[in-house]
């Protein structure tokens, strides 16, 4: 792979700067606008996600966290953006693209085992009129493995606890095998040691050259997972390294009078002091 | 033996391919919560039917279908149109697509001369699942003899062929129906349409719903889109098991209502028979009130026991 792409940057320099360009953009919006009922929900909102980096969409309830994936993905109706992914437009790259929604939008009591669940991760790769044989099995267990959760494999979804059931969501975007993944809330209501977990291999992703943007929540934590952020209120506030973006000001301006002084302090306070 | 071959055994046909229809569907209905959309749409149809009956001039035949499944598009289009265009919610703009083609259908029956074509009150609720007969059967080594065979009534080959159809098609698309019924966002993401396997799912369900209805009657296409899979649901976690269980159950319903209808009576000391799809919606329905009992982890008895036992 790596030796066919230098090949072509010595033969074709013009090529080279496309490729290079693609690469380093993995994921990017642009001009994203979103009204429900036209009320606007999403205004004009641009990003493109820092290559091989954890990144944190933050912003108050109602911002638009949620929305933002789902209308960059082309899931539900939008006004006007586009989206690419590595520099083509995102219908013909959605096999490159892990998409794990919110933990409460299915039906946990659906007939289904955690293997099954995991397998959905590959329907998009099996093809039309074929059914998930041993070979798609075998890699979801291997996922399941990667979240410590094989044990559970023919368990029915609906006995799983929460935890269990967001490590079971992350095994599938595993099972992907994507180079992006956008995640929508995958701490929201797991216990301590799931979201110790799901950090670990969010981190591994990352290590291994994937792109990653979880919409997150929890303030508090962001700079211990996340090397960078994006703060978004139905319009682009801020995004950027944590260190540059991650400030008082934008936190002030994303949250408006929703955050005590106090708080944006203590947030401030756990930057590390390099001076 | 040629008597219960020439009158009862088309009627079991009937019977059973359109409980089997049904059921299969039914699973995905109540999956999605859709579960009164086999009654919804029963009515939704009507203008098709009496476009494709104009066309056909018979009520169990193809052209029927076709029109039924056009209608079912044109509805579920509709919906979409109205609920995007005037803002509403999806239950009020399926209540005014579904009271206008309903409306429209009763004025196409009007103005067309059809209205009075077996679409009558009784036969609407209870079929005419009894009136199947197959006069060229004289033993069952016919079963094989293809032109014997051509001899069943058209409804019984009508409904066998929808039945084969179906069943085709889910086997076909069993993942994507799957994974869109489970999670769309997840399947919309993979590039599976939801939207396009919704509409599938509604346009099955439409034939299924007229090509059962105008043997068995409402009572029965309503009780076979729910009993079965509701049954089978208590009974497995694997959604493949449970749609043969479900097949399993209507078939077994189909067979057995037909049985009773005809025989139980009698054997009681009453005159005559009851109505088959009346009795084949009781047999159903005492399945699932077995199943929410007694099922293994699901039932309520072996609740209570396991409850007691662990305190």
């Amino acid at each position: 792979m790596t030796s066919t792409a230098s090949l072509h940057s010595v033969t074709h320099n013009g090529r080279r700067t496309d490729h290079e360009a693609a690469a380093a953009n993995p994921f990017t919006v642009q001009g994203l606008t979103v009204a429900y009922h036209q009320k606007p929900v999403l205004w004009n909102v641009s990003f493109s996600a820092p290559v091989g980096c954890l990144t944190a969409i933050i912003g108050p309830n109602g911002a638009g966290k949620s929305t933002f994936l789902k209308a960059a993905l082309g899931l539900i109706p939008k006004l006007s953006g586009e989206t690419s992914v590595f520099g083509a437009p995102i219908k013909k790259q959605l096999a490159r693209i892990a998409y794990v929604p919110q933990r409460s939008s299915v039906d946990w009591d659906f007939p289904a085992t955690a293997l099954d669940v995991v397998t959905m991760g590959l329907y998009g790769r099996i093809g039309w009129l074929r059914w998930p044989g041993k070979r798609h099995r075998a890699a979801a267990m291997q996922s399941l493995a990667a979240v410590g959760m094989q044990a559970f494999a023919q368990r029915q979804i609906g006995q799983l606890s929460g935890g269990q059931q967001q490590r079971i969501f992350l095994a599938r975007a595993l099972a992907q095998d994507a180079d992006v993944y956008l995640m929508d809330e995958p701490f929201a209501g797991v216990d301590a040691a799931t979201e110790k977990a799901i950090v670990d291999v969010l981190h591994q992703l990352v290590v291994s050259g994937k792109t990653v943007l979880v919409v997150h929540h929890d303030l508090e934590t962001v700079r211990d997972y996340f090397s960078h952020v994006f703060l978004l209120n139905g319009q682009p506030i801020a995004s950027g390294a944590v260190e540059d973006a991650f400030t008082p000001q934008n936190l002030q301006k994303a949250y408006g009078g929703r955050l005590a002084s106090t708080q944006l302090q203590g947030l401030a306070a756990a930057a590390p002091h390099k001076a | 033996m040629d008597i219960f071959l020439q009158f009862d055994f088309p009627s079991i046909l009937l019977g059973v391919f359109a409980a089997l229809s049904c059921g299969l569907l039914g699973n995905f209905l109540v999956l999605r919560r859709q579960a009164l959309m086999g009654d919804a749409i029963s009515h939704v149809v009507l203008p098709g039917i009496v476009i494709g009956f104009l066309f056909s001039h018979a009520t169990a035949s193809w052209p029927m279908l076709l029109g039924a499944g056009g209608a079912a598009i044109v509805s579920v289009l509709l919906i979409e149109l109205i609920r995007r265009l005037g803002n509403v919610e999806p239950g009020a703009a399926m209540g005014v697509v579904f009271t206008t083609m309903f409306a429209v259908g009763v004025v196409l029956l009007e103005q067309t001369q059809t209205a009075g074509v077996h679409l009558d009150v009784e036969h609407a609720l209870y079929g005419n699942l009894e009136s199947a007969i197959w006069l060229e059967a004289y033993s069952w080594r016919d079963l094989f003899n293809l032109s014997a065979l051509s001899a069943l009534p058209e409804d019984v080959k009508l409904l066998a062929g929808v039945s084969l159809v179906l069943i085709v098609t889910v086997l076909a698309f069993f993942k994507e129906l799957k994974i869109t019924s489970f999670d769309p966002l997840l399947a919309a993401s993979l590039g599976i349409s939801p939207q396009i396997f919704g509409l599938l799912l509604i346009v099955m369900v439409a034939v299924a719903a007229v090509a059962a209805f105008s043997a068995v009657g409402s009572i029965l296409v309503i009780a076979m889109f729910i009993c079965p899979a509701a049954t089978a649901r208590m009974l497995t976690d694997s959604l493949k098991i449970q749609l043969w269980l479900s097949s399993l159950v209507a078939v077994f319903a189909g067979v057995a209502g037909y049985l009773a209808a005809a025989f139980l009576p009698p054997m009681l000391g009453f005159d005559g028979s009851v109505s088959a799809a009346g009795m084949i919606a009781v047999v159903a329905g005492l399945l699932q009130l077995a199943a929410m009992l007694f099922a293994p982890r699901y039932g309520v008895v072996w609740r209570r026991w396991h409850l007691q036992r662990s305190s």
